[in-house]
């Protein structure tokens, strides 16, 4: 019992930062434009909210502190990739270099140890039931914000107006645009949406995944919430659901060491990365179900005509 | 023109790089000067230069005939890594230690290690319409694991105080360097042939204007009957056998053997060197001695006013933008337009 709880529980938690960054990259992608840079800006979003916990900020000072850095880096790509309408995986790509060495020279001076991490919700009663306490409400409250984060853009892109401009926009620029939607202004908006998530994500994993500073430390988690919107054919639920079965790999493997598996560490760290790729091709295979929700102008510029 | 963006771009990054500098207190001049300046001032800098600027150059010419056809392979990390454990795989255990064989017989372990682990995400882009993106860049993270796997396990040296690390190469597996006191060696030949055979299948094959015309018209290109799976093929193979190669050639030159760290970035920064060189053999040389350069100020100013190396990449990256940006203004006309305001048609709706 005590391990069904570590390990539910750890797959929550680990789903967490991946929740918050494909979240945010959906509605990126739903609105045409491609962002490969989410590591660079998870990257910033933890070494800006680790400095300012180490500078004596408050916890939602800091995570506020991260989710505005990683906005600040999208609005680097934003204006390259829909001002200057370059080419979008070049300008992702830029963002994800300049990120991890931008963090990386912030968090020169973090030394090497541990902050102390956000802590989980007491919530009286709930919090102290048997079994469904630790369960489901001892979470620290980043974790239930992620949640709520997954109700309110489903139900925007979904069962709201500008939901339906923003996904008419990713199908269509040139229609939207001649309807008199402002394309370019809303894509912005939805790229600065997928910074503050994207940072948002680092800073859960610098002040309360990991509470300590580690030189790239995201390893590769961006790179993975780019690849589970692709495995969640661009629709909220399997986003969802896509986090919590890589969340439950990393949980798997941590444990799996921890039991003394007697197989090399390697290969067990290497396990996320082949389950992407597996996921991906598995995916990927059956072409009618990606084109089914696939934003048809993806990471295609749009220049207004006339 | 196309030459305007790359050199508008490196100015503007010396700029900025110069407020960046100003901002964290120190004076600019002499922080560029020991930035850019004073690593090629000496024998050994110069040395350094072409050292560092050799892999560059010839990853970023396998990656440009991939990208070229809008084939994207960002995981020539991995495929340089593979390259260089293949290639020290041959180098530590072949039997004969001092055969002649050795240093061909590494360069094709390093070239076709390279070459398979880029056929993998090519296998899944042509025949399961996988994203390769996203399957190269997860290769590079298995990669990693794998060589800190081989040096802290099977391979590390016996006699190596417990580093993670393997032995050193035999003498017979290792370039020929050109003065024993500095690193630079006989593999920079290699990245010379490299670029003329590029510049050769770019500009003067039938097979490299089919891959271009991929690239720049997908539909006109399916329309002329070439086929999209052999761009991916080739795109994919071509920066996997560059990758491979600079791996063998990293190792066989300044390491000498494997350790968990055996790049510092290459792979990474040569999709910049590709961007800057206009994906043109003759642009990539220049991307990848400006690229080298800021490998080396990094390593600079490090050392001599305490900066940390991150500024290589954050430099890298401004680089990137600022070349990108650069672009649309040589490729677009600034044209001032007032917001329309038709009052005749909307009269004429009422």
């Amino acid at each position: 019992m005590e391990l069904f709880i570590a390990i539910f529980t750890g797959t929550v938690i680990a789903a967490t930062p991946l929740i918050f960054a494909a979240l945010g990259e959906l509605v990126v992608e739903k609105s045409g434009v491609l962002n490969l840079g989410i590591e660079g800006m998870m990257l910033m979003g933890a070494a800006l909210a680790f400095w300012a916990v180490t500078a004596g900020c408050s916890m939602p000072v800091a995570i506020i502190a991260g989710a505005l850095a990683g906005a600040a880096a999208s609005l680097l790509f934003g204006v390259l990739a829909l001002t200057f309408l370059t080419n979008q995986y070049a300008a992702g790509l830029a963002l994800a270099i300049f990120g991890s060495g931008v963090s990386a020279f912030i968090g020169r001076g973090f030394g090497s140890d541990p902050i102390e991490a956000l802590h989980g919700v007491n919530i009286p009663i709930l919090s102290d039931l048997p079994l469904i306490g630790p369960l489901l409400f001892r979470f620290d409250p980043l974790v239930y914000l992620a949640l709520a984060m997954f109700v309110v853009i489903s139900w925007f892109l979904y069962r709201t107006k500008a939901g339906l401009i923003l996904r008419t926009i990713g199908e269509s620029p040139q229609t939207s645009h001649a309807i008199g939607h402002p394309v370019i202004r809303i894509r912005y908006m939805a790229v600065l949406f997928g910074g503050l998530m994207a940072g948002l994500a680092g800073a859960y994993l610098s002040v309360a995944y990991t509470p300590l500073w580690v030189e790239n430390m995201t390893a590769g988690k961006g790179w993975i919430a780019l690849a589970l919107v692709v495995f969640a054919t661009w629709r909220p639920l399997r986003v969802l659901l896509g986090a919590w079965l890589f969340g439950g790999m990393t949980i798997l493997q941590l444990q799996g060491q921890a039991l003394g598996l007697q197989v090399p560490s390697e290969l067990l760290s290497a396990l996320p990365y082949l389950a992407t790729i597996v996921v991906l091709v598995l995916i990927s295979r059956n072409r009618q179900m990606l084109a089914l929700h696939f934003p048809a102008s993806l990471a295609k510029p749009f220049r207004p005509a006339g | 023109m196309r030459i305007a963006a790359p050199l508008l771009a490196s100015i503007l990054t010396l700029i900025v790089g110069s407020i960046f500098f100003a901002s964290l207190g120190h004076d600019p001049l002499p922080t560029l000067y020991a930035f850019f300046v004073e690593p090629l001032s000496s024998m050994n800098g110069l040395s350094e230069w072409l050292l560092k600027a050799s892999p560059l150059i010839l990853i970023a010419c396998g990656l440009a005939i991939g990208f070229r056809a809008n084939v994207w392979n960002i995981g020539a990390e991995g495929q340089f890594t593979l390259g260089a454990v293949a290639a020290s795989g041959v180098g530590l255990f072949w039997p004969n230690p001092e055969s002649l064989l050795l240093l061909p017989l590494m360069f094709l372990a390093g070239m076709g290690a390279g070459m398979a682990w880029a056929a993998i995400p090519a296998f899944l882009r042509s025949r399961m319409n996988t994203n390769e993106i996203l399957v190269t860049l997860m290769m590079t993270y298995i990669a990693t694991l794998f060589l800190s796997y081989l040096v802290h396990g099977p391979w590390r040296d016996p006699a190596g105080f417990n580093y993670p690390q393997t032995a050193l190469l035999p003498a017979a597996a290792m370039f020929q360097f050109f003065d024993p006191a500095y690193r630079l060696n006989s593999s920079i030949f290699i990245t010379v042939v490299a670029v003329l055979l590029m510049w050769l299948f770019t500009d003067r094959s039938f097979l490299g204007y089919k891959m271009s015309v991929s690239g720049a018209a997908p539909l006109a290109a399916r329309y002329a009957g070439f086929r999209e799976s052999a761009a991916v093929w080739i795109g994919l193979l071509a920066g996997g056998a560059a990758a491979g190669v600079a791996g063998m050639a990293e190792a066989a030159g300044p390491l000498g053997q494997l350790s968990p760290q055996i790049s510092p970035g290459y792979g990474f920064a040569a999709i910049i060197v590709a961007f800057i060189g206009r994906l043109n053999a003759f642009g990539i040389v220049l991307g990848g001695l400006l690229m080298s350069l800021l490998f080396l100020g990094g390593e600079g100013v490090q050392m001599t006013l305490g900066l940390p190396s991150a500024l290589t990449r954050i430099f890298q990256g401004i680089l990137l933008f600022f070349l990108l940006a650069a672009d649309f203004f040589i490729f677009y006309r600034i044209r001032l337009v007032r917001p329309a305001t038709d009052t005749h048609a909307i009269k004429a709706a009422r």
